[in-house]
């Protein structure tokens, strides 16, 4: 199928029908569906409309934008005006938002047609997409593993050509680690480059929303229309979203890579000897490749997991039964709430709002919560420090490849080291990408990570194209 | 076991975070949080004293919109997503005199 560029170019020059585009993707969801379960909900009839407007608006001579007739599977955490938006839990049963996030406001103004809600671990909680309350999905690549998560469906719906974009929120990883496990790019744009109007939150200092896509200069095109200002989430960055495509293919002839010497252990040998292919490979483009420490990135995991979870308890503690979604009604208020969020949480969610909860409770607020606040401050300077040497870093994305479904259910501790190299962005606020870069264990992809300075997206991108362009 | 957390402080954490949890429950929260908080002990070991705390990446303080009235949310829209509605509120079970 061809790229979200080249189909938007053919779309809007009227040589192809977003009405095909759109038909050829719901065929392909058809055929695979029900092996993968990407998706919480297909969209087929609304598509189908949504893609005739835009055909209609090229018949009428205007232009629907950047992105006309380019197919997109929208994490199920990100709100939809009168569409199901479930987060995989059933404790939002039969909710139905009153708006649409200011993600979706943005696509369908650049002529973006949303195929359906895609599966995630419940409330973006997990690194595999097996914590829904409506089972597993499935890896494209090999559907007895697990596709990464959280935005596991997503991911997995642009690999197995479901759509030809996929949208997911990074909490800690969300998006790049399922990316690295279906061999596809994902983009975790700076905190507060992109509005999270409408993205139901989970730890709101770390939640980003970015694009998945097959190539890099597409991830670019998307991430253009996502990003900028929104007067409608006060965290979002009030500076013009940058251009990305411009400088895109210029190299990295003379660019400073860091490798990070005191990166945390853990990664198998197959995946890390893809990140040493990946650094020669930027040798070869004309990088220079530079040593930088990074040493409280080994603590980055335990500041996290207190910080994200103490986050969590409090966003949510608004699901107690009384505004929206499920209702498990008993004598009095306080016994509804109890009887509500132990029917409607699943087992993952129950046990991050708990050890939140502990984390921020009296007598453990400064052992906890206020250490890995430091800790966070550590890596934040950690990083500023490496990239007055470096210009950009590298690491692996997931320290494995994609791991067989109920590997690590059975042990959160284990499942929560899927998210090792990718957390330290999300605590420092700065950008990162995940790109494709050959096969590891089983022939199965490996995702090499771009970390970039706060803001410097397109010197993120940059260099991602590079690496796509030498992948072999 | 190393008991860094009680059952009876999950009893009580519990009961802040409004969630009813089985013996079985109980006794499983006990052991995988027991086992998380083993891992984090590694910050122990680091000195923080001086270190500011970083609560968010991007510091921005008092971000405000123009005092201009905007149309908010459709109240029926909004109350049509409520398990319980009377009279255009939220309907709740009563909140004082019952259980406990």
């Amino acid at each position: 199928m061809a790229g979200v560029a080249a189909t938007a170019a053919a779309v809007r020059a009227g040589a192809r029908r977003a009405r095909d585009v759109v038909d050829e993707h719901l065929r392909a969801i058809g055929a695979r569906e029900g092996e993968i379960h990407a998706f919480n909900t297909v969209l087929a009839d609304e598509a189908r409309a949504a893609a005739d407007a835009v055909d209609e608006t090229v018949a009428a001579g205007r232009d629907p934008g950047p992105l006309a007739g380019v197919t997109v599977a929208l994490k199920d955490n990100m709100c939809t005006r009168g569409i199901p938006t479930t987060c995989s839990s059933r404790i939002l049963d039969g909710w139905r938002p009153p708006y649409d996030a200011t993600v979706v406001v943005r696509l369908r103004a650049a002529g973006a047609v949303i195929v359906g809600k895609t599966n995630l671990d419940e409330f973006a909680m997990g690194s595999s997409t097996e914590n829904s309350a409506f089972g597993p999905t499935r890896n494209p690549h090999d559907p007895s593993r697990v596709p990464g998560g959280s935005s596991g469906g997503s991911a997995a719906a642009v690999a197995a050509g479901f759509a030809a974009v996929g949208l997911g929120s990074d909490t800690g990883g969300s998006i790049r680690q399922p990316a690295a496990l279906c061999g596809v790019v994902g983009v975790k744009p700076t905190y507060g480059r992109v509005s999270r109007y409408g993205l139901i939150a989970f730890a709101s200092s770390l939640d980003q929303i970015g694009p998945f896509t097959h190539t890099v200069a597409d991830a670019a095109l998307v991430t253009e229309v996502l990003a900028g200002h929104d007067p409608a989430d006060s965290t979002s960055i009030p500076k013009p979203a940058p251009a990305l495509l411009d400088g895109l293919d210029d190299g990295v002839d003379g660019l400073r890579v860091g490798r990070i010497t005191d990166l945390p252990s853990g990664a198998d040998p197959d995946v890390l000897e893809r990140v040493d292919v990946a650094f020669a490979a930027l040798e070869r483009a004309g990088a220079t490749i530079v040593d930088v420490t990074c040493p409280a990135f080994t603590y980055g995991l335990t500041a996290y997991y207190l910080i994200a979870p103490a986050e969590a308890s409090s966003n949510l503690a608004r699901y107690d039964g009384v505004r929206y979604g499920l209702r498990v009604e008993a004598a009095d208020t306080n016994a509804m709430y109890m009887a509500t969020r132990s029917a409607g949480f699943g087992d993952e969610v129950k046990r991050r709002i708990m050890l939140g909860t502990y984390a921020l409770s009296a007598g453990y607020y400064e052992a906890y919560y206020g250490k890995a606040l430091k800790v966070r401050r550590m890596i934040a300077d950690d990083f500023a420090a490496a990239y007055t040497q470096a210009d950009v870093l590298l690491t692996p994305t997931s320290p494995t490849v994609a791991f067989p479904i109920g590997d690590k259910t059975e042990n959160p501790m284990a499942m929560y080291l899927c998210d090792t190299y990718t957390i330290p962005s999300n605590l420092s606020g700065d950008p990162a990408i995940s790109v494709p870069f050959g096969t590891g264990a089983a022939d199965l992809p490996v995702g090499v990570q771009v970390l970039a300075p706060a803001l410097a997206e397109p010197l993120m991108f940059k260099v991602a194209r590079a690496l796509e362009a030498n992948t072999s | 076991m190393s008991e860094r957390i009680t059952v009876d402080e999950v009893v009580h954490v519990a009961k802040l975070a409004r969630l009813a949890l089985t013996p079985e429950q109980l006794e499983a929260m006990t052991a995988q949080l027991d086992a998380v908080l083993e891992h984090f002990a590694d910050i122990d070991e680091l000195d923080l004293s001086g270190v500011e705390p970083m609560t968010q990446p991007v510091p921005l303080t008092n971000v405000l919109r123009d005092d201009v009235v905007v149309a908010g949310l459709d109240r029926d829209e909004v109350l049509a997503a409520a398990p319980d509605v009377v009279d255009g509120r939220f309907r709740v079970p009563p909140i004082l005199g019952l259980a406990e």
